[in-house]
């Protein structure tokens, strides 16, 4: 398969991107962000999501989605990422989607209608600390006749205080960090024992800090195999670390598009400063690791979609390599525009912010790094 | 017609197991493994003859170019299947050459057909060895300054001037060569000429470089002739020639980075650096560094694979050579860098066997021209700078 979009995804691409632009631009979510709105994204663009079949875009046809894959994802989220929209995109049409497709149809038949219709709204509840430790579980689930009580604390749960659904790890044997003993649940919101702390972030999206304490499931809830969920998480975890990184291909190409402008149209010294060798060579530069971390983004999505061997491999060097880039992207974009770059009127800080979070969220390019030389044997 | 490609690839992986010398399915231990072909070419061995033979042959040490030219009239999804093939029997590359990566495509862009029934089929069966006579002493990064002169005396140009950085003009046996054919003009005033390195009046002297290796040379001529239909384009335009072949050569020169062949650089550290208790490397920053470039290096080998893609489908911006030319020579300098670090003293011994005769430093240093053969890297950016962002000129 040629490592470029064939022409249903770019005809895809070029539905997306209008969309986007039109129904939720940067100014969609300033207008959020200044009405201190409390759910952080708008419940009609996430039902107009689910028309244009955006969040049924992993789902099977069978199940009522357009049943394709994490190429076509990722072009949702790269524009999601050029125009700064907030939506619970990520959690729920790609991770929790990616957990539930696999299992058995009662589960999917629970959830899935909901999130096709733009309906639902899911979260991933993975994070234990302050940094992404996905080894680490230790939230614990003990077995209580056919089904299991929950208790531990997850935090960095983006969305978790609008979402229906919690996807999340826990720990049914072994110690802290092995391999085996844990499982993944679907845990409905409205089980009682659930305690959900709102927490605005840098960016204006809310995380979650989700408490439970003996929440009690029947054994319907467990997503795969109990004891053997290492395998799924980490899938789960590669879908999304893969989506992250179109979001901040899309963040990067937002940012650097608004500066190139800015380059070609402010005047300094009597010239645009667009024509300053100093500032070229770094908008150039800049440009060439932005073509390397689209090329590895993609990537990642087609050995996820092909179901390659690598695919965990690359959706690591994917974040990682998106990570770096877009955190050089925004940072030249406001160092370029100069002083109005530092303004709360003018849009590109809203860039910086975005950028810093989906950095963070799924492992920042210093854990990828890491987990890349583990792979790798060193 | 996926069908048709996996029959394809059938059919090539059993004949690459049927024709491919076991010999030839090893790595390659150095850089005198590599088959150059031409007059002057002695073979490592009967295998790597043998090689190229039965590829040339079958047309597959141009796999993409027409049968008529030598090639094997494979499309591009055919000639990637090839390379897969080739590389998961660990076949090594029958030919490479000048020829194939640089003036091929130029040729088969440019020339006429006599021109390429002449040179295409040479260059596909490794029979003549090709060397590149661009740059000159006043005329590098400013290459269209360049001032080798070809006076048009009737039925043959007459060529004078000097050219350097001649890569294995020693070697050659012909030489693409850019000169002036008019003074009155700058780029408009270039023309493209063919020719024979045993031509009376060319003479070439190495040039040792701070590896102590010389693989380029100083080429002069003195009052060569070089008939008129060896002109490649028209007169006065090659410098579009020169533009589309040094896209090619950028292509080339950016697929030595990423991923190079032998050990990898993790495993080259941990040799020399060995475990800790918790069997990472024993050096955290130096491993953190490795994995760093690593990323970089997985994510620039899916960039490559990319560019090729979207070249053979027609969907590259012209410029977008200068971006894979930059990014790739300076990821192989790090990668280098990291080399030495990782290698310590032992990497710094320069004649000791232990050392392959300075094997690590001597590439260190060579890898050090990457970025500025062919273009340097600030060319490279000032290019993407103005013809795929369209910043204006100062």
């Amino acid at each position: 398969m040629p490592l470029f979009l064939d022409d249903d995804q770019e005809t895809l691409a070029d539905t997306v991107r209008p969309f986007m632009a039109s129904e939720a631009p940067v100014s969609h979510l300033r207008t959020l962000r200044d009405a201190d709105d409390p759910a952080g994204f708008s419940r009609d663009l996430w039902r107009q999501f689910g028309e244009m079949g955006f969040t049924g875009v992993l789902v099977d046809e069978a199940d009522g989605g357009l049943g394709l894959g994490h190429v076509e994802a990722g072009i949702v989220l790269e524009e999601i990422g050029r125009n700064l929209t907030p939506s619970p995109f990520i959690g729920t049409a790609v991770g929790a989607v990616e957990a539930l497709r696999g299992v058995d149809a009662a589960l999917k038949q629970a959830w899935l209608p909901g999130i096709v219709a733009g309906e639902t709204v899911a979260a991933l509840a993975l994070d234990e600390g302050a940094k992404h430790r996905p080894r680490h579980v230790a939230l614990k689930a003990e077995r209580q006749g056919n089904g299991f009580r929950l208790s531990g604390a997850k935090q960095f749960v983006a969305f978790g205080h609008e979402a229906d659904l919690l996807i999340v790890s826990a720990r049914t044997s072994g110690d802290l960090a092995d391999e085996d003993g844990v499982t993944l649940f679907a845990v409905p919101c409205s089980q009682p024992g659930i305690t959900v702390n709102a927490e605005r972030l840098a960016d204006s999206s809310f995380a979650a800090r989700v408490d439970l304490d003996g929440v009690e499931l029947d054994g319907s809830a467990v997503i795969g195999e109990i004891d053997g969920g290492r395998a799924l998480l980490n899938r789960v975890l590669s879908a999304v670390r893969a989506g992250a990184s179109s979001e901040m291909v899309g963040v990067a190409e937002g940012a650097s598009a608004m500066t190139l402008d800015y380059l070609k149209q402010r005047k300094q010294f009597g010239r645009v400063i667009g024509s300053y060798q100093a500032l070229q060579h770094r908008a150039a530069h800049l440009y060439s690791e932005m073509e390397v971390a689209r090329a590895a983004t993609l990537k990642a999505q087609q050995s996820l979609d092909a179901g390659s061997a690598d695919a965990d491999r690359d959706a690591s060097v994917a974040k990682a390599m998106a990570g770096i880039t877009s955190s050089l992207a925004v940072r030249e974009a406001v160092q370029m525009h100069g002083g109005i770059g530092m303004t709360d009127e003018y849009d590109i800080g809203f860039f910086m912010k975005r950028q810093r979070v989906l950095a963070e969220m799924f492992g920042d390019a210093d854990f990828h790094a890491d987990l890349l030389a583990r792979m790798e044997g060193y | 017609m996926a069908d048709a490609l996996e029959g394809f690839r059938r059919e090539a992986r059993d004949w690459l197991e049927e024709n491919c010398p076991a010999e030839m399915r090893t790595p390659m231990r150095s850089e005198k493994g590599i088959c150059w072909g031409g007059r002057k070419f002695t073979f490592a061995s009967d295998a790597q003859k043998q090689w190229l033979d039965v590829m040339a042959q079958r047309g597959w040490t141009v796999p993409d170019w027409p049968r008529e030219y030598g090639g094997g009239g494979l499309s591009p999804a055919e000639a990637k299947v090839l390379k897969q093939e080739m590389a998961a029997l660990g076949c090594r590359v029958p030919l490479q050459s000048f020829g194939i990566s640089m003036l091929g495509p130029a040729l088969l862009e440019y020339g006429t057909e006599a021109q390429k029934l002449e040179h295409l089929p040479k260059i596909a069966r490794g029979e003549i060895r090709w060397c590149q006579g661009y740059s000159e002493p006043n005329a590098g990064s400013d290459l269209a300054s360049l001032a080798t002169s070809a006076e048009d005396m009737g039925d043959h140009f007459l060529v004078n001037g000097q050219k350097v950085w001649t890569s294995y003009a020693d070697q050659a046996d012909w030489i693409f060569c850019l000169v002036r054919t008019d003074t009155s003009q700058k780029q408009s005033g270039i023309s493209f000429l063919l020719f024979d390195m045993e031509s009376e009046g060319v003479s070439t002297k190495p040039i040792k470089l701070i590896s102590g290796a010389s693989p380029f040379c100083e080429t002069f001529f003195d009052d060569v002739k070089v008939p008129k239909d060896q002109l490649l384009g028209e007169v006065n335009q090659g410098w579009t020639v020169a533009k589309y072949l040094l896209g090619h050569e950028r292509e080339m020169i950016s697929g030595m980075g990423g991923r190079a062949q032998g050990p990898s650089l993790s495993e080259h550290a941990l040799a020399k650096i060995g475990r800790d208790e918790q069997r990472r490397l024993d050096d955290p920053v130096l491993r953190a560094r490795i994995a760093l470039y690593e990323v970089r290096a997985h994510a620039f080998a899916a960039m490559s694979e990319r560019f090729i893609d979207r070249l053979k489908a027609g969907k590259i911006h012209p410029a977008q050579p200068s971006m894979m030319k930059y990014y790739g020579t300076e990821l192989n300098k790090d990668r280098h860098e990291l080399l030495m670090a990782a290698g310590g003293g032992d990497a710094l011994e320069w004649d000791s066997e232990a050392s392959g005769g300075g094997k690590a430093a001597r590439a260190w240093l060579r890898t050090k021209a990457n970025s500025i053969e062919g273009g340097t890297s600030e060319i490279q950016l000032n290019i993407i700078a103005k013809r795929i962002l369209e910043l204006p000129e100062g």
